[in-house]
């Protein structure tokens, strides 16, 4: 029924690779468009892990420049051709679904976590306690986000750890509102109350009581949440205060490749802006389609 | 001992905070309870019937500390618990449990029976995980559930072991007293009838004193001692169940007893049906709070609000009808 419980049918039953009745993936499995999405980022993941071994030039990859080879075209010995170092470009882009995967996970990961914490203290209280951290997320969403990701990427120095700090900060208070209003709902329920009357602390009826009764939307949130958070690494990266050389990051790449356009060098920018494309778009056709399935008035029915 | 007193209620008055009106002027509070008074004897069941909004619920909350009060005492043993805070309120509610109506929402659907039950006991005992897990085994078998319930979800527990569950939950730290709300509202008519009996077993065995919160007089008919009458926040009658229900006093009382369906096809139903609904507590009538929907009144009724009256040696009833024998404030609490 619920997210943590599909995955706990994949993983604890994991022998079957069969959904179970109930599960969100089971909801999903009719849904060609969700399964091929599904298929693109387990591919992504896969090639993210085993970049090494899988790339053609994998020291390439990891930023080893050969100036005489530089801007060659697509062909037998560079199926996507290299860049004006000399770089092989599917080597960096395998390289840079490590760099997309980690950034764009780690920032879900923080930003979820921050956000739940304070968004279900807020909504558990009310009163002050939720007027004071709720002005808070107020005013750090009032900042237009990616302006704000680059004014503390500049003062933290550009790196992949702090481009990460620096997006987190803007993304945790969508997670805290999200938080928020589940706690609102969960905060009247009976067994809060039985719990209350126990004498059981606050912090423990939010960490037992609250926060695993509101999870659910949240996993949905973070697991859509994951392709927009790429793409801002991305973005980051490509004004040149994310991930910098020569660690291998497809918003560099096409920054660095878009004065090659001009001179006919199309491939440079063309084949990490796809990577971008295509990963995006299936984490997002995904999220779509796990909070589709996680609803049950939304879900489609497959027979 | 038997007729010690473990619970009074003094003067206690709940308010629902006011709204403010549309510039900010503050409306006048709505006094759900207003000078109550109420006692509790060691070891009895009290029933607190009433319509819905008459304050038996809120009575209930406030008696748990669930709401605050505006003025008066509860005093639990000899204390004060309404100022209570900290540890003191914690040893307080190791004393007091409450058991909610609908039992399976009274139960984390996240948590296993074996975590709901032990939580009273990890709060407020050291016993480690494995003592916790065999008195939660044995609290179990005391509510009647087998040992293999301990691992279930609460999805997987019938409303009737749900509240059994919610039961030993409550029994855990051995509490003096259980404010049951409805214990039995939610559940199937069969399964009531098994709840009642459970309850009755625990008391005999723990010297349990009860407060049940309940609309319903068949329950409160098998399982009660004494019966206490709200009307719009006033206790209206208070008396041994026998008595009550052989001769109630209050008009209110009557007409509670008459609109209950007897289960017998050749009596014909003759209720003094009541007419009108019950005024808001926001703005009670004069006089007797009563008057507005009472066949016989009169008056006087409409100017001053009766007191209690003796109706027999442990029997009150607060209507004008009941003649003059005004008895002292004090030697009513029984």
């Amino acid at each position: 029924m619920t997210l943590t419980e599909g995955f706990r049918h994949y993983v604890v039953r994991g022998a079957a690779l069969r959904p179970q009745p109930g599960s969100v993936l089971w909801h999903v499995r009719g849904d060609w468009l969700a399964m091929a999405s599904l298929t693109v980022i387990i591919l992504i993941i896969v090639v993210a892990i085993f970049g090494p071994w899988i790339a053609p030039y994998p020291e390439q990859g990891v930023g080893l420049a050969i100036v005489e080879q530089k801007l060659q075209p697509p062909g037998w010995h560079f199926v996507l051709g290299t860049d004006s170092l000399g770089r092989d470009i599917l080597s960096r882009i395998i390289f840079g679904a490590r760099t997309a995967l980690i950034g764009g996970i780690a920032i879900v990961a923080i930003g979820a976590a921050v956000g739940t914490l304070l968004g279900a203290t807020a909504g558990y209280f009310g009163g002050w306690v939720d007027e004071a951290i709720m002005r808070v997320t107020d005013v750090f969403l009032a900042f237009p986000s990616l302006l704000l990701a680059m004014t503390v990427a500049v003062v933290l120095q550009p790196s992949l750890g702090n481009a990460i700090i620096a997006i987190s900060l803007t993304w945790w208070p969508w997670y805290a509102r999200l938080a928020r209003g589940q706690a609102v709902s969960i905060r009247e329920r009976k067994y809060v109350k039985a719990a209350r009357g126990i004498g059981v602390s606050h912090a423990t009826v939010i960490r037992r009581h609250v926060l695993p009764n509101i999870l659910t939307p949240i996993l949905v949130q973070a697991m859509m949440d994951i392709g927009a958070a790429i793409l801002t690494v991305s973005a980051l990266s490509f004004v040149g205060l994310g991930v910098p050389q020569p660690t291998a990051d497809w918003g560099a790449m096409i920054s660095e490749g878009r004065m090659y356009v001009q001179t006919g060098h199309w491939w440079v920018p063309t084949f990490p802006g796809l990577a971008l494309f295509i990963t995006i778009m299936a984490s997002n056709l995904l999220g779509d389609a796990v909070q589709a399935a996680a609803n049950p008035r939304t879900r489609r029915t497959v027979p | 001992m038997a007729d010690a007193t473990l619970l009074a209620v003094r003067n206690l008055r709940v308010e629902y905070a006011s709204s403010r009106s549309l510039f900010g002027k503050p409306t006048k509070p709505v006094r759900i309870l207003d000078g109550f008074n109420l006692d509790l004897r060691t070891g009895e069941t009290l029933a607190v019937v009433g319509e819905s909004g008459c304050g038996k619920t809120t009575l209930a909350n406030c008696i748990a500390r669930f709401i605050p009060a505006a003025g008066g005492e509860v005093v639990f043993e000899g204390l004060d618990v309404l100022p209570l805070t900290g540890l003191a309120l914690k040893a307080y509610r190791r004393n007091m449990q409450m058991v909610f109506q609908n039992p399976v929402s009274s139960l984390n659907p996240r948590l296993r029976v074996s975590a709901i039950v032990s939580e009273p006991l990890e709060t407020h005992t050291s016993l480690d995980s494995s003592a916790r897990q065999a008195r939660a085994l044995e609290l179990l078998a005391e509510t009647g559930l087998e040992a293999s319930f301990i691992d279930r979800y609460p999805h997987e527990l019938s409303g009737g072991q749900a509240q059994r569950v919610a039961l030993a939950r409550a029994l855990a730290l051995n509490p003096r007293l259980l404010l049951l709300d409805e214990p039995t509202s939610a559940l199937d008519v069969s399964v009531q009838a098994q709840i009642l009996n459970l309850l009755q077993r625990l008391q005999a065995d723990h010297r349990l004193t009860y407060m049940v919160i309940s609309h319903s007089l068949g329950l409160v008919q098998h399982i009660s001692d004494r019966i206490a009458v709200l009307y719009l926040g006033e206790l209206v009658e208070l008396g041994p169940r026998g008595s009550v229900f052989a001769t109630p006093a209050h008009p209110y009382t009557r007409a509670l007893f008459a609109a209950t369906p007897v289960p017998d096809p050749r009596r014909r139903r003759n209720y003094v049906a009541l007419e009108g609904a019950v005024p808001s507590a926001a703005n009670p009538p004069p006089g007797c709070r009563f008057q507005t929907r009472c066949p016989h009144a009169m008056e006087r009724c409409r100017i001053e609000n009766p007191a209690l009256r003796r109706v027999s040696a442990d029997h009150v009833a607060a209507c004008h009808l009941l003649g003059d024998t005004h008895i002292d404030d004090k030697e009513i609490k029984p």
